[in-house]
């Protein structure tokens, strides 16, 4: 049996590993779904063809993310849901609308299909909007100012950017031909936003808590903290040079920007939730100070030891299935 | 003007009830097409596939719609039943990450491999793809019903400070409505994929379709649903028994019975008459409520009266319970009768398969109906006699909630005509299709057709 400080701990962790796959793999579905055109539908039909065995695992991290929140924070839970409720609401309305077109594109009458291809698009903008906004408010501490609106704005941007790079990456290692060259070129604009909008937030994040600009600078922490940034952005930059290399290229490879993708996404991802914890609801609830009770945490905590690394066998299993560049979708 | 409270109830029901519609079909579709499947895998006859092609297409689409809505679903505690977590949060968090931790992750990770992966793995391992997420449907279902159960019949915990710790796992997971719950929700799942299926195969029959595969759907769900019907209605008996002794209030709500009686009789009909507590225009069998409830033509049964401040409204408990009792009685006759016949002559009459398509949604009135007399006959509370619905809602402002409302209710009745117009396109066009292709089993080939 754990006691409270070991359970914060280890909900903490898992929340944030469950979120962080989350923008992973919902990432780089979202960021497909974005990019999508209606123009050239054989192309649409590839890059729903590359997430589709996938996207529906991929929004379960998120119904993991919020259920351990729900379940083990419940306190953080309310008041954040709460302070979030419209965003939050146009978010799941994206989600709903992503999630039916594509599979009624795949079963309506072909004139129908280019209209679901852009409710397509448009639920998987709505949605990475709305989260970027989501965090930003988080990162704002939910104020409601005319400055941490323009925050929440440019951070919803950021986010869609975000996703597209990693979109982006993952259909480069998934397409061939044209549709790979067009990749590599979003590739590169998404990545060159991104990392205007990694800077912004790591500078207005400091001056907004002037804690976390202590908490950053502070010794002996500081020598493992400030290369992290530096790794960042010398793996954005060593990307930018090669994507142009990749395009002569693009056999070989292939899986290289997504795997930058990801390690840009995990640095960025530990930069933030290093500078709130311990703290789940910023500037006002610690972990523990929201944790629900030990006596149900130690009993979901048995499944959680033995069903994650079976999740996490399964979830391997099923992309090495459809590794690989992807084939044309039928349901046998 | 309705406020954050009614609203918010309005959208939670609005919301549960269009995420039910789905699951209430896939939980019972899985088993149908792991059926189909294995038929195939032995027989070899591609009949089978060609079932399993159609149906596994209809189970995507449901399924995606099951999903998106069910993620709604767990943003709602949060965003409007904030007081639900905060009192009761310690027994139905572990519940519902339990469900989330083995039978969500389980089913949408084996789904792409059951929709797409039939020519990427080896046949064995895609029937076990579908077993898989056949299992984990029914686990969810599991889960989420044995939360759903404790909240109407609260057992094994303690109350400290106003908040409800768990003492007993074992006693909470199988609390002692939750068998007969999950019985009856199991075999409303299967009534309803029955109908729906039997009523796209009657559809497909009556656009003229002469192969072999609608023929053969139709007289497995008929055959189903011929041996689940009467069964509901026994296992609703003893759920209803078991009603009794533990809410005896929502009883009395069903029953129409206002004042304890003996030898208490069957309302058949009536409008319920809340300020005269009383019947109006009511056809009733003399006895038959104490009859049927308590097994002696006497014996005596607490009416409304006694539950003063703690009951529920009754009107749409009484008609929800009569809806759903009337579409069960009417899918025995239904699916007997119709069975007997399709054995017997190997066809159905026109008018027959006509009603059959006419019944292709009476699974998702009876389950709505079902879901509304145990949800609706609990009130006040939302957890009996622990936290009263007024004490768990949210404080956001209600021209928030009356917004988020008004889109989801728009959205949902796009949904809901897109998806059945989908379900019967997706019939018609597949009459159109040859029978078999040029080449019977293209498991490899994964030629399209439909
Ligand atoms: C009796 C059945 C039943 C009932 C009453 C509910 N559910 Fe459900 N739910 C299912 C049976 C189900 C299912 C059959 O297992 C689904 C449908 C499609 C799927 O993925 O699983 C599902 C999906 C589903 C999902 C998406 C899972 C995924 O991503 O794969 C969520 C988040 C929920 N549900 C949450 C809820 C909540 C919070 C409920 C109640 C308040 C609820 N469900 C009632
Ligand atoms: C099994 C999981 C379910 C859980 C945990 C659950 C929980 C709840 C909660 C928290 C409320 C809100 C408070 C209230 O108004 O009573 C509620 C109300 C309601 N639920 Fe459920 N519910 C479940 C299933 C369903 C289903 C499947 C339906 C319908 C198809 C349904 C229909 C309703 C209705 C109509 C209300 C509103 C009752 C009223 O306010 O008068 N519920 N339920
Ligand atoms: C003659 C047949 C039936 C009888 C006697 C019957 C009886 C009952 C009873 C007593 C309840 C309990 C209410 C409560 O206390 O919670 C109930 C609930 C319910 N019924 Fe039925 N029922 C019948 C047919 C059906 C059919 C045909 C369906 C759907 C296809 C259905 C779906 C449901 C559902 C979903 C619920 C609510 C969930 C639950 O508690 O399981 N029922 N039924």
């Amino acid at each position: 049996m754990l006691n409270a400080e070991q359970l914060a701990l280890l909900f903490g962790a898992l929340t944030a590993l469950a979120v962080f796959v989350y923008a992973v793999f919902d990432g780089y579905d979202l960021g497909v779904g974005m990019l999508i055109s209606s123009k050239k539908s054989e192309d649409a039909d590839t890059m729903i063809a590359s997430i589709g065995p996938f996207w529906d695992a991929n929004e379960t991290w998120l119904v993991l993310a919020v259920g351990l929140v729900l379940i083990a924070f419940p306190v953080a839970h309310s008041e954040i849901l709460q302070a979030l409720y419209l965003p939050t609401s146009f978010m799941l309305i994206g989600l709903i609308l992503r999630g039916v077109a594509f599979d009624f594109r795949a079963k309506a009458k072909s004139k129908r299909k280019a209209l679901w291809d852009k409710v397509f698009k448009t639920g998987s903008y709505l949605t990475s909007f709305c989260q970027g906004y989501m965090l930003g408010s988080y990162v704002m501490g939910f104020e409601s100012s005319i400055g941490a609106l323009i925050f929440n704005l440019l951070s919803g941007f950021g986010v869609v950017a975000a996703y597209q790079f990693i979109g982006a990456a993952w259909l480069i290692m998934k397409a061939e031909g044209e549709l790979q060259q067009q990749a590599i070129r979003w590739c590169q604009w998404a990545l060159r936003i991104c990392a205007i909008g990694v800077v912004l937030v790591s500078l207005v994040n400091p001056i907004v808590h002037p804690q976390i600009l202590a908490l950053w600078f502070e010794l002996p922490m500081a020598l493992v903290l400030l290369p992290l940034p530096i790794i960042c952005f010398a793996l954005m930059l060593l990307l930018d040079v090669s994507l142009p290399k990749l395009a002569l290229k693009p056999q070989t490879g292939a899986w290289l920007p997504f795997a930058i993708a990801v390690c840009v996404f995990a640095l960025c991802f530990f930069g933030l939730a290093y500078s709130f914890y311990p703290y789940i609801v910023p500037g006002k609830y610690t972990l523990i100070e929201t944790l629900a009770a030990p006596e149900s945490l130690n009993f979901l905590m048995f499944g959680v030891l033995f069903v994650v690394p079976t999740i996490v066998i399964y979830t391997a299993y099923s992309y090495r299935v459809f590794w690989g560049k992807v084939t044309p979708l039928s349901y046998y | 003007m309705l406020d954050t409270l009614m609203l918010s109830r309005m959208q939670f029901a609005a919301n549960i009830s269009f995420h039910i519609l789905f699951p209430t079909i896939t939980i019972a579709l899985g088993w149908f097409l792991v059926f189909f499947k294995t038929q195939f895998d032995r027989t070899a006859h591609p009949v089978w596939l060609r079932a399993y092609r159609f149906w596994v297409k209809i189970f995507a689409l449901t399924f995606a719609l099951g999903v998106v809505s069910g993620i709604t679903m767990s943003f709602q505690f949060g965003t409007n039943w904030p007081g639900f977590m905060e009192k009761v949060g310690n027994i139905a968090g572990p519940l519902l990450g339990y469900e989330v931790l083995t039978a969500f992750f389980m089913e949408a990770t084996f789904l792409g491999i059951m929709l797409f992966g039939m020519n990427k793995v080896p046949n064995r391992i895609h029937t076990l793809a579908c077993y898989i997420v056949a299992i984990g449907t029914t686990l969810s279902a599991f889960w989420i019903l044995s939360l759903n159960s404790w909240m109407q019949t609260p057992v094994g915990f303690e109350m400290r400070d106003g908040i409800a710790y768990p003492t007993d796992w074992f006693a909470i997971i199988f609390n002692p409505s939750f068998p007969y719950r999950f019985f009856h929700m199991l075999i409303a799942s299967g009534l309803t994929a029955s109908f729906v299926i039997a009523g796209v195969s009657a559809y497909r029959l009556l656009q003229g379709d002469v192969k072999a595969a609608p023929k053969l759907t139709l007289k497995v769900a008929l055959t189903v649903a011929a041996i689940l019907a009467p069964l509901q209605a026994v296992v609703g008996d003893f759920h209803g028994l078991n009603t009794l002794a533990h809410q005896p209030q929502k009883v009395a709500a069903m029953e129409g019975l206002w004042h304890t009686e003996k030898g208490a009789p069957l309302v058949l009909f009536a409008i319920p008459n809340e300020e005269a507590q009383q019947n109006d225009f009511a056809i009733e069998i003399p006895y038959g409520a104490s009859l049927i409830l308590t097994h002696k033509y006497d014996g005596e049964l607490k009416g409304l009266n006694e539950f003063a401040g703690e009951r529920p409204p009754v009107k749409p408990v009484f008609f929800g319970f009569r809806i759903m009792v009337g579409l069960g009685l009417l899918m025995i006759v239904i699916s007997i009768g119709f069975a007997f016949r399709l054995y017997r002559r190997k066809s159905l009459y026109s008018w027959q398969l006509k009603t059959l398509v006419a019944m292709t949604f009476s699974g998702w009135i009876a389950t709505l109906a079902g879901w509304y007399v145990t949800e609706i006959g609990r009130q006040p509370y939302l957890v009996s006699g622990l936290l009263r619905v007024d004490e768990a809602v949210t404080t956001i402002p209600s021209s928030n909630v009356a917004l988020t409302f008004s889109m989801y209710l728009l959205l949902y009745g796009v949904l809901l005509v897109v998806y059945i117009r989908t379900l019967f396109f997706t019939a018609k066009k597949s009459v159109l299709v040859e029978e078999f292709g040029s080449e019977p089993n293209q498991l490899t080939t994964g030629a399209h057709y439909a």
